[in-house]
């Protein structure tokens, strides 16, 4: 079966993961519909190297992967402070 | 004719003329060119030159006729949606489909065989009554059943389900059918090259050329040539074609795999869907169980098909037909659906003149084959979307005007 390594829980068979698409910026609050449509309903459809959401389940935990949807090769984690658009203030 | 055969017999066959024209060089211009040369490209091509007297079209094929998804699919034809639009579109189809074999004078082994979308739960059987109700209200012929029909109508099924929730009832759609799918393709593939249609296999679009906002030329790996329209036609290819014209698409390609097993007597008359254990099964006119599962479960541009399909899809139609158990699978493969949001087509015209779009046909796509055809025919001919596949526009996304067909794409996705 195939495996994902991901920082902190190292190599695990992918049925423990749910796939959760791609990462997709947040349309700004101030956005027209226009804006806010593309936002919710377009993709980056063609063949190439993606960031796409993986939730581990056993663990709970978020991961940010980048994989080449052609060869489906994992390449690389993503540090989650390089997709963060804000940081809540408290 | 006897009379023939002996001339043949006599003669040889090497005068007879075949069953596609050979090929030959690009023209220069097209009125129409159609990307893709499945069913949907051809059927599209043959409505072009028969309704409309368009024939001066080209249907451009990078592999070769009928080798995506039209040969691929699982050949189920049928109409028991859940929206309305989608009831009268897949209807229209299904009634195209019922006399196609004289139309296009081929066999397409079109074989009325009923279908069973079985329910495991009180919801389930919910979502059935209103289903029913919604298609009889169309005039489609779809009945709620309890599990006894069920247990009648398919020799060897546990209703029980092996300790997974067990069948309560069913939605039963009598005029579900399975076609021979290739020959769809051949067929309408066969009458448009009779009506003048120029059919290029192996010819890959590259680019498309556009000035002044719309589209006047195609690129390919075979030279470029000029056109009024282009049609995409296209299905897992879609996005790379949408990305050439710089439009927006909600599609993602997901592969969806199927498997046959050997041979076996014929034993299953109908078709059996379960959303619930993520199978649907009919028995080809060869004896195979044809069986396929929900789309694989991330997004991938790639018709390579995996172990843990087949072990997953047996794991439940053991559950469901525990005799199968022995059988063992001849053959799997895999084809790249584009999957929309509202799980319904992309269809008609776009925001960039002249480049229409046939798209998003995820799972669904060869039941829609004949209609599909017809109304992209239509809309390319007048430059206004057909009342039928008005519901599906490239526009309702950006409207919020969503189809909400999710309930009834037939395995739960």
């Amino acid at each position: 079966m195939k495996h994902i390594d991901c920082p902190g829980i190292g190599p695990r068979p992918i049925v423990e993961f749910i796939y959760d698409g791609e990462v997709r910026p947040p349309a700004p609050e101030d956005a027209s519909l226009e804006v806010l449509a593309d936002r919710v309903f377009n993709r980056s459809g063609a063949p190439g190297v993606l960031r796409e959401w993986w939730y581990h389940r056993p663990t709970g935990s978020w991961y940010v992967l980048e994989r080449d949807t052609v060869t489906n090769e994992i390449q690389r984690a993503v540090d989650p402070e390089e997709v963060a658009y804000a940081i809540p203030m408290l | 004719m006897p009379l023939r055969l002996i001339k043949l017999g006599l003669k040889g066959t090497k005068d007879e003329p075949r069953f596609f024209p050979p090929s030959k060089e690009l023209e220069s211009h097209y009125d129409v060119v159609i990307i893709g040369g499945g069913g949907h490209g051809l059927a599209c091509a043959y409505y072009l030159a028969r309704d409309h007297g368009i024939r001066n079209v080209a249907v451009l094929e990078q592999g070769y006729l009928g080798g995506g998804n039209t040969g691929r699919n699982t050949t189920i034809v049928r109409s028991n949606y859940l929206t309305p639009e989608g009831v009268k579109f897949y209807d229209a189809s299904l009634r195209l489909f019922q006399d196609l074999s004289t139309d296009l004078d081929i066999n397409l082994f079109y074989s009325t065989r009923g279908h069973f979308t079985l329910a495991h739960s009180d919801d389930a059987m919910r979502t059935m009554r209103w289903r029913a109700e919604v298609n009889k209200h169309y005039g489609v012929d779809s009945a709620v059943v309890d599990r006894q029909a069920v247990a009648d109508a398919v020799p060897g099924i546990d209703l029980e389900c092996g300790g997974s929730p067990s069948v309560m009832g069913a939605l039963y759609h009598a005029p579900g059918a399975v076609a021979r799918h290739d020959a769809v393709a051949w067929g309408y593939g066969r009458a448009a090259a009779q009506r003048g249609v120029e059919l290029h296999q192996k010819t890959r679009v590259t680019g498309i050329q556009q000035q002044g906002g719309r589209v006047v030329g195609v690129d390919t790996d075979r030279g470029s040539i000029s056109c009024g329209a282009v049609v995409s036609m296209v299905a897992g290819s879609t996005p790379r074609i949408a990305d050439m014209v710089g439009l927006p698409t909600p599609i993602e390609v997901f592969p969806l795999q199927a498997c046959v097993t050997e041979p076996v007597k014929p034993f299953l008359n109908t078709i059996v869907v379960s959303g619930s254990l993520h199978v649907y099964v009919s028995q080809s006119s060869r004896g195979e169980l044809v069986m396929g599962s929900a789309v694989d479960p991330m997004v991938l541009h790639s018709t390579r098909s995996t172990f843990e399909f087949v072990e997953g899809l047996a794991d439940h139609m053991v559950d469901l037909l525990p005799f199968t158990a022995r059988m063992r699978v001849n053959r799997q493969w895999a084809g790249m659906s584009d999957m929309t949001p509202d799980f319904a087509p992309i269809m008609g015209t776009t925001p960039l003149d002249g480049f229409y779009l046939d798209a998003g046909w995820g799972t669904w796509g060869f039941k829609a084959t004949p209609i599909s055809g017809k109304t992209m025919a239509a809309t390319v001919a007048n430059g206004v979307n057909d009342e039928l596949i008005e519901p599906f526009r490239y526009s309702r996304f950006a409207d919020f005007q969503m189809v909400a067909e999710k309930g009834a794409a037939s395995v739960g996705h």
